[in-house]
């Protein structure tokens, strides 16, 4: 018989642990649904994890991997703030757009001025477009306790809406021939976010690790850091120790959606240079699976960033050089975050085999 | 380095490569798809245009393709990639993909693209699309002659040129036969999402359309109207046979086929160039489906004599008198309309209620 005792304290092992281990058992079973669907399964594992750092076009895909990867980390550190607290923004896709839209906005409008303050200020705007997205669900729940779950994610849809309207109407570009989209920012030299954009260098990316650090920093040394990993391990103990949980939640969702803001921003001036009406491609779901696999912690959510930017871009080569289709690709992605979830048992507790309680 | 001489130095590498394991006289041909293979529309129609490419060449091609491309970066990312592969002509299908195909093509100037519904081209980009317009009309007759309610839901996707085109078309077509009939149009803002469309639809029905066409890829609207039992609805992009006789009476067809295997048949002689390619009926690249028996036999025979005569050129879709919406002079007494109009089209024509969205 099997029984699961439960730890008397988490195991660090197991903490750090279980991650690598999910990935492992993604692609063991990975593995076997690619051999089902008759594919040589080592080859597509390798395609996959590998080829985007290894084979003979890596120098392509590297700079790839961080474009995909930096606004799924920026995304996600700013979620592990709220997530560690208990308040559940899971409405990053519609601050991510709101970002987008702002800081466009500020671009198009002074479109075609050159100047050096341009991009800065459109970064700000972003932020801000981002954060008060953000403040709506905090604001509903602070004052009427409305579930911030529930707000945030219906928000996404409004944002969406917002967003074809702008690709539509206000922010076409009219000398588009009627189509919707905006003007191309990252053909707009004051606004555009790439640095390089061979080496996949954009302000995004820079700002991805400025926040890993950043983020690093106040959970290990800052008053606030402090403030969030208790009021998410302990409430009262929390308020015993003086934590303001309203205040609280309003920081972290404040945070997160600056920092979403700040995402669609970068991404809207550099790698998808305009307003159009699909641009989110839900960078703001994704970020919550590498908020989870990187334990909350920032190196660990800089590492499943990077780990989630492979899967995408190795699945596209895995679609294109093997015929594996695309569904494959997602139900992998899908497999990472479920494994993730069931093998956490191990951090709470112990398997016993044939033993008595 | 600059972005050129990196990817000068790639193209080098990329040829030295190909030339290196793939046998010399194989063309690979790359396919990019908005949706999945099996949305049973749109995509669908495209990947089986790939299979005849594979069909008519065997050996001498490879085929290659990735489903569910986003419109942007990602877009761009899997063009790139199937260039770098050693792709020798590359079809970008959806609308969206236009300046991402454009921004690859300069960087790739052996590489062939082929852009569908767009309008920017290249020395190496050629676009082509469908006169979709032309099964709208036999699709606005049959509509019109069926509708009882005389209100007939219209699901759009995006609110770009084609689709207008599309409206209008069916519009003027409902109208000539039927000078009561209501469109009622929603849009989706989406290629594919069964959800969302079979929302689309259950919203029309509800508010008493008993015709339904959609210009969505998915079959969610087909299915909607057959759990209404009383509501006609138009295969779109593919035959979608299953849900016929009823709800489904007729259908547009996209046949890339043809299209697909003289572009690779270009390439493989050296004798492609660029250029725009918009066929209709009469060229095979839009197809009638089968009008089943639902549909009276007098207008069934009525609406293939209009595909007839669209056919064989004698009749243009878009044929005056025709207003704008507001009112004002489109096209004259027989004038027909030219394609430039047509290819940036973003009114409605007279009667038509509601606004394009802005």
């Amino acid at each position: 018989m099997i029984i699961l005792e439960k730890r008397a304290n988490p195991s660090q092992v197991w903490a750090f642990a279980t991650p690598v281990l999910a990935v492992v058992l993604t692609m063991i079973v990975g593995g076997i649904l690619f051999a089902a669907l008759g594919k040589n399964p080592f080859v597509t594992i390798r395609t996959i994890f590998l080829d985007p750092l290894f084979s003979e076009f890596a120098w392509f895909y590297r700079p790839q991997l961080m474009i995909k990867g930096a606004p799924l980390v920026l995304i996600a550190i700013g979620l592990s703030f709220g997530f560690r607290a208990g308040v559940w923004n899971i409405g990053a896709e519609g601050q991510y757009i709101m970002g987008a839209i702002f800081g466009a906005a500020v671009g198009l409008a002074l479109y075609p001025m050159e100047l050096r303050l341009i991009f800065p200020a459109m970064v700000i705007t972003g932020a801000f477009g981002g954060f008060l997205w953000a403040m709506i669900p905090g604001l509903l729940r602070v004052k009427f306790g409305t579930n911030e779950i529930l707000v945030s994610l219906m928000l996404v849809y409004v944002a969406e809406q917002l967003l074809a309207s702008m690709a539509l109407g206000a922010m076409r570009n009219p000398d588009g021939m009627g189509f919707p989209g905006s003007r191309n920012l990252a053909q707009y030299a004051s606004a555009t976010s790439w640095i390089n954009e061979s080496a996949g260098m954009h302000w995004g990316v820079v700002t991805a690790f400025i926040a890993v650090i950043f983020a690093y920093v106040t959970l290990a040394r800052h008053m606030f850091g402090f403030q969030v990993r208790l009021a998410g391990q302990s409430p009262r103990a929390a308020a015993f120790a003086g934590v303001n949980p309203q205040r609280l939640v309003l920081i972290c969702l404040g945070v997160s959606g600056a920092l979403a803001g700040m995402a669609g921003l970068f991404e809207v001036a550099g790698p998808a240079g305009q307003i159009s009406i699909d641009f989110n491609v839900g960078y703001g779901f994704t970020a919550i699976i590498v908020a989870f696999l990187g334990r909350l912690h920032p190196v660990g959510i800089l590492l499943a960033g990077g780990l989630m930017a492979l899967t995408y871009i190795g699945g596209e080569i895995a679609q294109s050089n093997l015929g594996l289709p695309g569904a494959a690709i997602q139900l992998l992605q899908g497999m990472l975050l479920f494994f993730l979830l069931a093998v956490d048992v191990l951090t709470n507790y112990r398997i016993r085999i044939g033993g008595t309680a | 380095m600059t972005i050129k001489s990196i990817l000068a130095a790639a193209i080098v590498a990329a040829g030295a490569a190909t030339g290196a394991y793939a046998d010399a006289h194989q063309t690979k041909v790359g396919f990019v798809y908005v949706g999945p293979i099996g949305d049973g529309g749109w995509t669908y129609e495209h990947d089986k245009g790939r299979l005849a490419v594979e069909a008519e060449f065997g050996d001498a091609v490879e085929t290659v393709y990735v489903e569910s491309v986003p419109e942007g970066p990602d877009a761009e990312r899997v063009m790139t990639q199937m260039a770098l592969q050693g792709a020798d002509l590359i079809f970008t299908t959806s609308f969206g993909y236009m300046d991402p195909t454009i921004n690859v093509a300069a960087k790739f100037p052996d590489v062939k693209f082929e852009h569908a519904t767009g309008f920017k081209q290249a020395e190496n980009v050629a676009t082509y699309s469908a006169r979709f317009y032309e099964g709208r009309a036999v699709q606005g007759h049959i509509a019109g002659n069926m509708t009882e309610s005389n209100i007939i839901g219209y699901i759009g996707s995006f609110p770009i040129p084609e689709v207008i085109r599309g409206i209008n078309s069916a519009y003027l077509h409902a109208r000539e036969v039927n000078p009561d009939v209501e469109f009622k149009i929603v849009w989706a803002y989406t290629w594919f999402d069964p959800a969302k469309e079979a929302e689309a639809a259950t919203v029309l029905i509800e508010q008493g359309a008993d015709v339904i066409l959609q210009h969505t890829d998915s079959t969610a609207p087909q299915a909607a109207a057959q759990a209404a039992g009383n509501v006609v609805t138009f295969g779109q992009a593919s035959d979608m046979a299953e849900f016929g006789p009823f709800p489904r009476v007729s259908s547009i067809i996209d046949d890339w086929a043809p299209y697909y295997i003289a572009r690779t048949k270009a390439v493989m002689d050296g004798t492609w160039t660029s250029g725009n390619t918009w066929d209709g009926i009469g060229a095979g690249m839009v197809g009638i489906g089968e009008i089943s028996d639902a549909v009276p036999a007098d207008v069934k025979a009525s609406a293939e004599a209009l595909r007839d005569s669209l056919s064989d050129g004698s009749y243009h879709a878009f044929t005056g008198p025709v207003n704008k919406q507001d009112g004002s002079v489109w096209l004259a007494d027989g004038e027909t309309a030219d394609d430039g109009t047509l290819a940036g089209m973003n009114f409605y024509v007279e009667g038509i209620t509601g606004d394009i969205p802005q």
